[in-house]
């Protein structure tokens, strides 16, 4: 049955009335209006849904929004600032143009914050590693890469 | 107030404005027609035609905030069609490209253009609207010499306004609200040509700075008032019939709406997305299935498809190549092969359909919205005129993928709920499971050299099912179709000649035959990326190389010792020079391959280091590829769609294989169906080949064969051994 679920995402806090165990991914999506964060696979196997939680990046398809209240949640929206400023992650990736379909686009790019909030200058091996996680099919992999080392070093 | 686009769009609305067009036949090839097995969408000309695809504003518009909609019948798959076309405009009408907004493909607004696919868009849609963009300069510059009393040498177009020394007014102004409706006839300067101020300009695409902000809408993020969410519930096999459904208690479910069961079409609608899922979870488990065929899960699928009934046509006959193969010093012959693998989109389908008094609307990824509408029309039973089917880019397309199926699963469940827009999210495992996958495919050569190691005869037979049931006007082209109580059956073998497609070699051979084997598979397929030229090509350019080993030559020489194309000359000679400082080190090789794509399009070299792991794993570590397209229109979309060919088909031609047991597909998701990963990942380098002076040529798919050739080549010269079944690495050490 539904309740009322407070959430913190992107620096506010929101009351939403849902059944508790509503994937956070539909809530942030149909509830908050929030279409960054993707739905991929439902599965936690590709990262299209990633979203920070205390500033580290994870799947928000099977994590229950009830789960999800004690946390502060960060989608791709609230990485831009107040004056409308990208995220230098957010910024690279359209300096290397790392997309094609950009369907990835969200979880790569949350993912990358989550790293490099952990790594400041990771290497390619490690942008790699960090990055398992994530589906591309389109392959813009080397792209992505290059916008990861660009960002840590901007 | 000023029109905008957005409320252009809007005004358009549902209500054809309309003009459509000569049908598709006219505006694209024979092979891309037929790939659809039909000339889908032909029969609306003579219905809606108050513009006609020979006039200006069939392809731009100018609107009232100063900015200009190029308007265009193809499809944003990804790969990048927005901005290639608004530069074209752009360069035409001397305006920033950032003046330019692209309305894609809608029935009754866009011109008719078929299909996105085979790689023609740059070919067909962004020409028209480059000679369209270049016809409207001159009739606005006229148009204004004669306004002003002045020589039409004294004014010009600059971002969307009309100048003459002093005088300025918007292009909107000048038209006083009118559109160009103008033929097109020949523009007597293309600019694209003489200038290229914007085209072959690395211009960004503005749909990636929306992506990085969220505000790119994919068709899985549209939302509309009331809008509700559907489910489809799948049988358990490609036959199974429903046998039976309790229905019982289902309406106390939270937020249901209805269960929709047309025939063994089940699905269910909800309020809210997951209650959906949670109703489709219960009537799964109350379904049964009777299933009465099996798959052919117990022999090797590869001698499986030959045992199959073929329809055997020789498709290229020269010389008599069979003495010259018996006769000559230097024999061989070997069979590859390919497994069925999937276009394995990263978002799973999705659509949203609206019924209301007896009209239809549809919003789709689909890759072409007019045949779609015909085939909606057969499959619904109602006017393609009530049906209007808007585009709207979805995640990664690389063929024909679950885009119409989902669309018409949506509009099966809308048209029993009427009023209400009805959202279609297609889970993980219905993407994985029931798309139409690339089929599976055998090549067998024979060649006979002489002893100065050139082919003197060449012998090439493949077995392939048809690469194409795209909707095409019948209904079984519609996943749902078949399931439905009316029986329509499923599709055919469908598009033959796209298993045909890059079948003969590009290389000069005085004597050869190739001989086609069609069967229709036990898996549904259709369109993937490059078709059968995927296979072909894989299978040739590994031939070649084996070929070049036998004769004691190096591999890149010995292909053009085998051309007369200088451009294709060119582009190995790139290559080689490019890999000419790689030492591979051990267990480490360099592999090579060339192919032009359909024989016709984009020249493509490429090169692959490969290394193989402790774990007897083969990597990929680098790649290199030159592409020749003629003139290029966006330089770093070239290189990206390439790039990307080539990281797809690597990771096609060392992982992937779809698989089945008796029953079903147990592809079902990423675990079971294990793509590339960022750990896998080699550096990409691509060179681009402009030749302006040139045709554009399709690109999109030209990386896919000889990339796959390039990585099993480089097998080979790692190792000595020759790997020619597909995938490369045994799909066991991934699955998990």
């Amino acid at each position: 049955m539904k309740r009322k679920i407070t959430l913190k995402v992107n620096g506010k806090e929101h009351e939403v009335n849902v059944d508790p165990e509503t994937p956070l991914l539909y809530v942030l999506r149909n509830n908050l209006g929030l279409k960054g964060p993707k739905f991929g696979c439902g599965l936690s196997q590709c990262g299209a849904c990633m979203v920070l939680y205390d500033g580290k990046a994870n799947p928000s398809c099977l994590m229950s929004v009830e789960n999800a209240t004690d946390m502060e949640i960060t989608t791709l929206e609230g990485l831009v600032d107040e004056e409308g400023n990208l995220h230098k992650v957010q910024q690279a990736f359209v300096e290397e143009q790392a997309a094609q379909c950009g369907y990835c686009l969200n979880g790569l790019v949350m993912a990358s914050v989550g790293l490099l909030k952990k790594n400041s200058n990771p290497s390619d091996e490690e942008i790699q590693a960090a990055l398992y996680r994530n589906i591309c099919r389109c392959g813009v992999h080397p792209r992505v890469i290059k916008a990861v080392k660009k960002a840590s070093t901007s | 107030m000023k029109t905008s686009r957005r409320e252009f769009i809007r005004q358009l609305g549902y209500v054809s404005i309309g003009f459509t067009i000569l049908g598709a036949a006219c505006m694209n090839t024979k092979e891309e027609n037929n790939e659809g097995g039909g000339n889908a969408g032909n029969s609306e000309a003579a219905t809606e035609n108050s513009n006609r695809p020979d006039r200006i504003n069939a392809w731009l518009r100018v609107l009232e905030d100063g900015s200009v909609l190029v308007l265009t019948g193809k499809m944003e798959l990804g790969q990048g069609i927005r901005i290639a076309v608004a530069q074209m405009a752009a360069e035409e009408l001397n305006t920033s490209p950032d003046l330019v907004e692209v309305n894609l493909a809608e029935t009754g607004v866009t011109a008719n253009e078929g299909y996105t696919a085979g790689s023609h868009s740059i070919e067909t849609s962004a020409m028209s609207i480059r000679r369209a963009a270049a016809a409207a300069r001159e009739k606005l510059l006229n148009l204004a010499s004669k306004k002003w009393e002045i020589p039409v040498s004294q004014v010009s177009l600059e971002d969307g306004n009309i100048i003459a020394g002093t005088n300025k007014m918007t292009l909107y102004d000048l038209l006083e609200g009118r559109q160009i409706s103008e033929e097109i006839g020949e523009p007597s300067e293309i600019y694209g040509k003489t200038r290229r101020k914007y085209v072959g300009q690395p211009v960004l695409r503005k749909d990636i700075s929306a992506m990085v902000r969220a505000q790119h809408e994919y068709v899985q993020d549209l939302e509309f008032p009331n809008m509700v969410h559907a489910r489809i519930i799948r049988p358990t096999s490609y036959t199974s019939k429903l046998a039976s459904l309790d229905e019982e208690g289902l309406e106390d479910f939270p937020g249901f709406l209805k269960l929709v069961r047309i025939g063994s079409f089940v699905g269910v609608i909800a309020e809210e997305e997951f209650e959906a899922i949670k109703l489709s979870w219960e009537v799964n488990n109350r379904a049964q299935w009777d299933d009465d065929e099996e798959l052919p899960a117990e022999v090797p699928l590869k001698e499986y498809l030959k045992t199959l009934d073929a329809d055997v046509e020789v498709e290229e006959e020269k010389g008599d190549w069979q003495s010259t193969i018996e006769e000559a010093p230097i024999q061989h012959s070997a069979s590859y092969y390919k497994p069925y693998i999937m276009h394995a989109a990263n978002g799973p389908s999705c659509a949203v359909a609206f019924f209301d008094n007896d009209k239809l609307s549809v919003w789709t990824h689909s890759q072409g919205v007019y045949p779609l509408r015909e085939t909606l029309a057969a499959l619904l039973g109602m006017p393609a005129e009530s049906i209007h089917v808007k585009g709207v880019p979805g995640s990664g397309c690389y063929g024909h993928n679950g885009a119409d199926d989902v669309a018409a699963e949506a509009a099966l469940l809308a048209v029993n709920l009427p009023g209400r827009h009805v959202r279609l999210q297609w889970m993980r495992n219905d993407e994985h499971c029931w798309e139409p996958y690339g089929t599976a495919m055998i090549m067998e050569l024979q060649a006979g050299l002489d002893s100065n190691g050139k082919i003197k005869g060449w012998k090439y037979d493949f077995w392939s099912d048809g690469h194409s049931t795209r909707p095409n006007g019948q209904p079984e082209t519609l996943l749902p179709a078949r399931f439905l109580d009316k029986g329509h059956g499923v599709p055919g073998i469908g598009f033959k000649g796209g298993a045909v497609r890059n079948s003969t070699p590009y290389y000069t051979i005085e004597t050869l035959q190739t001989t086609s084997h069609i069967f229709q598979g036990p898996l549904r397929k259709s369109a993937l990326r490059g078709l059968g030229a995927y296979g072909n090509i894989f299978g040739i350019e590994c031939f070649i190389d084996e070929l070049a080993q036998k004769a004691g030559k190096d591999p890149v020489e010995f292909r053009i010792n085998h051309l007369s194309d200088e451009r294709a000359i060119t582009c190995l000679k790139k290559i080689k020079e490019k890999t000419s400082n790689v030492r591979p080190g051990e267990n480490e090789g360099l592999g090579y391959a060339f192919s032009r794509y359909k024989n016709s399009a984009s020249y493509f070299a490429v090169a692959a280091h490969v290394k193989k792991m402790d774990d007897g794993i083969f990597r990929v570590k680098k790649m290199w590829g030159v592409i020749d397209s003629g003139e290029t229109i966006n330089p770093d979309g070239l290189k990206n769609q390439t790039e990307g060919g080539m990281v797809q088909a690597a990771s096609w031609a060392l992982r992937e294989e779809v698989r089945f047991d008796k029953q079903h597909i147990t592809s079902v998701d990423w675990h079971r169906y294990p793509i590339f990963r960022f750990e896998e990942i080699p550096e990409v380098e691509v060179e681009v080949i402009d030749r302006v002076d040139e045709k554009p040529l399709g690109a999109g798919e030209a990386a896919q064969g000889p990339s796959a050739a390039a990585v099993a080549n480089a097998v080979f010269d790692a190792t000595g051994i020759r790997y020619r079944d597909l995938p490369i690495n045994p799909v066991e050490k991934y699955l998990r």
